[in-house]
């Protein structure tokens, strides 16, 4: 019998103090792959593919990956990344979330959403749909599918953005740079449409 | 736009799921996480696990069944019951709850709603309310609708928000297990008196229900427990109808 030499893809997900990442590394699993949570510098930049989760607060979150110096390592990434919610937010200029400088990778500012009528709820929470759909991030996803959000503060609409939401006004769902791409929903949580996501993310 | 939601309730005790009828009598309903998946399969927006069970071993059965529920699915859900401090919030949101319903503990000592906004975030934070209408209006009651308290429903909600909750799941006592409808009088004040998602509770009978709890009530989301256990209400054929009624769901 020969042996079998299968290819074991590495998922490393970053290690920080934002929120409960279990769903990620659940989803992941369920989907075959084995992630390794980390914040160690050689296991990031080695790993196939990246995720860089969380929920949280962005100027506490921001101070954690400086002190670690996580931001350059992210900074410097190459292979396919995938910001989550307060990963994406974290993944721009500036985020008016505790008034902090963020990562910079994509030439954004991350804004508060700003109720104009009574019933425009803030935290934005909840399943919304998804519109103008551009990228391999979206394959086989249809425009008008619906995900699942958690957020207060959001990424205008730019020439990064490759989907669309509407929320009191319309919003980045996902903005993609180079290897980085981005999701203000939660893939994992948005149950077999979030899954396919997460699946074209590790295909990419 | 963002969707009304539709929201199964699964009672829990000792690792089974059970509803009660007018907070009373019991009756067997299955596998948490097995019922917890079909739902979700069904389309269910959210899920929402009330642990019912009173002892120590009860409420460590009851994490296992909340690390099981997070592991195998991939929608939110919230979990609630006997959570009195911010060690069984941790304990809960370490085990993969999205989020944690409180209720007595929040009557007996509501700044545990500003420690669990502060420690983890408004969005974690859901409030339940159960509230019964006599004729001084509607009075909170405790111990799952068993202890009156002198607190009113629009005043409390109000101190919730003020707090920091990010939701009110609000029960009227009058309505649950009747199956007559919401009560969507009392739901669409609350919905003008705060700035926070209302959940509404209680007395879902029929379609016509969810649709008047959303346009009347002008609830956010709408959860039931047993229309949906005994298969008296199918989610998907529910959606179907709330779409056709222009009603923004998932679909």
């Amino acid at each position: 019998m020969c042996p079998k030499i299968k290819f074991e893809m590495t998922v490393a997900v970053v290690k920080y103090n934002a929120g409960n990442i279990y769903s990620v590394l659940s989803v992941l699993q369920r989907m075959g792959v084995e992630p390794i949570l980390t914040d160690d510098a050689k296991i990031l930049h080695q790993a196939d593919k990246v995720i860089f989760p969380g929920q949280g607060e962005a100027s506490n979150a921001m101070q954690y990956l400086r002190e670690r110096k996580l931001d350059e390592v992210i900074r410097s990434l190459t292979q396919p990344v995938l910001g989550i919610c307060i990963g994406q937010q974290l993944m721009c200029r500036h985020s008016a979330e505790g008034d902090v400088d963020c990562l910079g990778i994509f030439d954004t500012d991350v804004k508060r959403f700003v109720p104009q009528k009574h019933e425009e709820k803030v935290p934005h929470m909840g399943w919304n749909d998804l519109t103008n759909l551009k990228s391999p991030l979206f394959k086989d996803i249809h425009e008008g599918e619906f995900v699942y959000f958690v957020h207060s503060f959001y990424v205008p609409v730019c020439e990064w953005t490759i989907a669309q939401s509407d929320y009191i006004n319309p919003f980045s769902a996902a903005i993609q740079r180079d290897n980085f791409y981005a999701t203000q929903f939660h893939p994992e949580k948005s149950g077999s449409v979030g899954q396919r996501i997460i699946q074209n993310f590790l295909d990419l | 736009m963002l969707a009304k939601r539709i929201i199964p309730c699964l009672d829990v005790k000792d690792g089974q799921t059970v509803k009660g009828t007018n907070f009373v009598s019991l009756r067997q309903a299955g596998d948490p996480v097995e019922l917890g998946r079909a739902y979700s399969e069904q389309g269910a927006d959210e899920l929402v696990f009330l642990d019912i069970t009173a002892s120590h071993e009860g409420r460590k059965t009851f994490t296992e069944m909340v690390r099981r529920v997070a592991s195998e699915l991939s929608i939110p859900f919230t979990v609630g019951g006997g959570i009195g401090e911010l060690a069984d919030v941790e304990r809960l949101l370490s085990a993969g709850a999205d989020k944690v319903s409180i209720n007595s503990a929040a009557l007996k000592r509501p700044e545990l709603i500003d420690e669990i906004a502060r420690h983890f975030g408004s969005q974690v934070c859901v409030v339940a309310i159960d509230a019964h209408q006599d004729e001084s209006g509607w009075t909170c009651y405790l111990n799952g609708g068993r202890v009156p308290t002198d607190r009113k429903l629009f005043d409390w909600a109000h101190e919730v928000c003020e707090r920091g909750a990010g939701e009110i799941l609000f029960t009227s006592m009058d309505h649950d297990g009747v199956k007559t409808g919401f009560a969507n009088e009392a739901l669409a004040t609350l919905a003008e008196s705060v700035t926070i998602p209302i959940i509404a509770s209680g007395g879902a009978g029929a379609k016509e229900h969810f649709r008047d709890a959303f346009t009347l009530g002008k609830a956010d989301a709408a959860l039931a427990a047993s229309v949906f256990h005994f298969g008296e209400i199918g989610i998907p054929e529910l959606k179907q109808y709330l779409h056709n009624e222009h009603i923004n769901i998932r679909l």
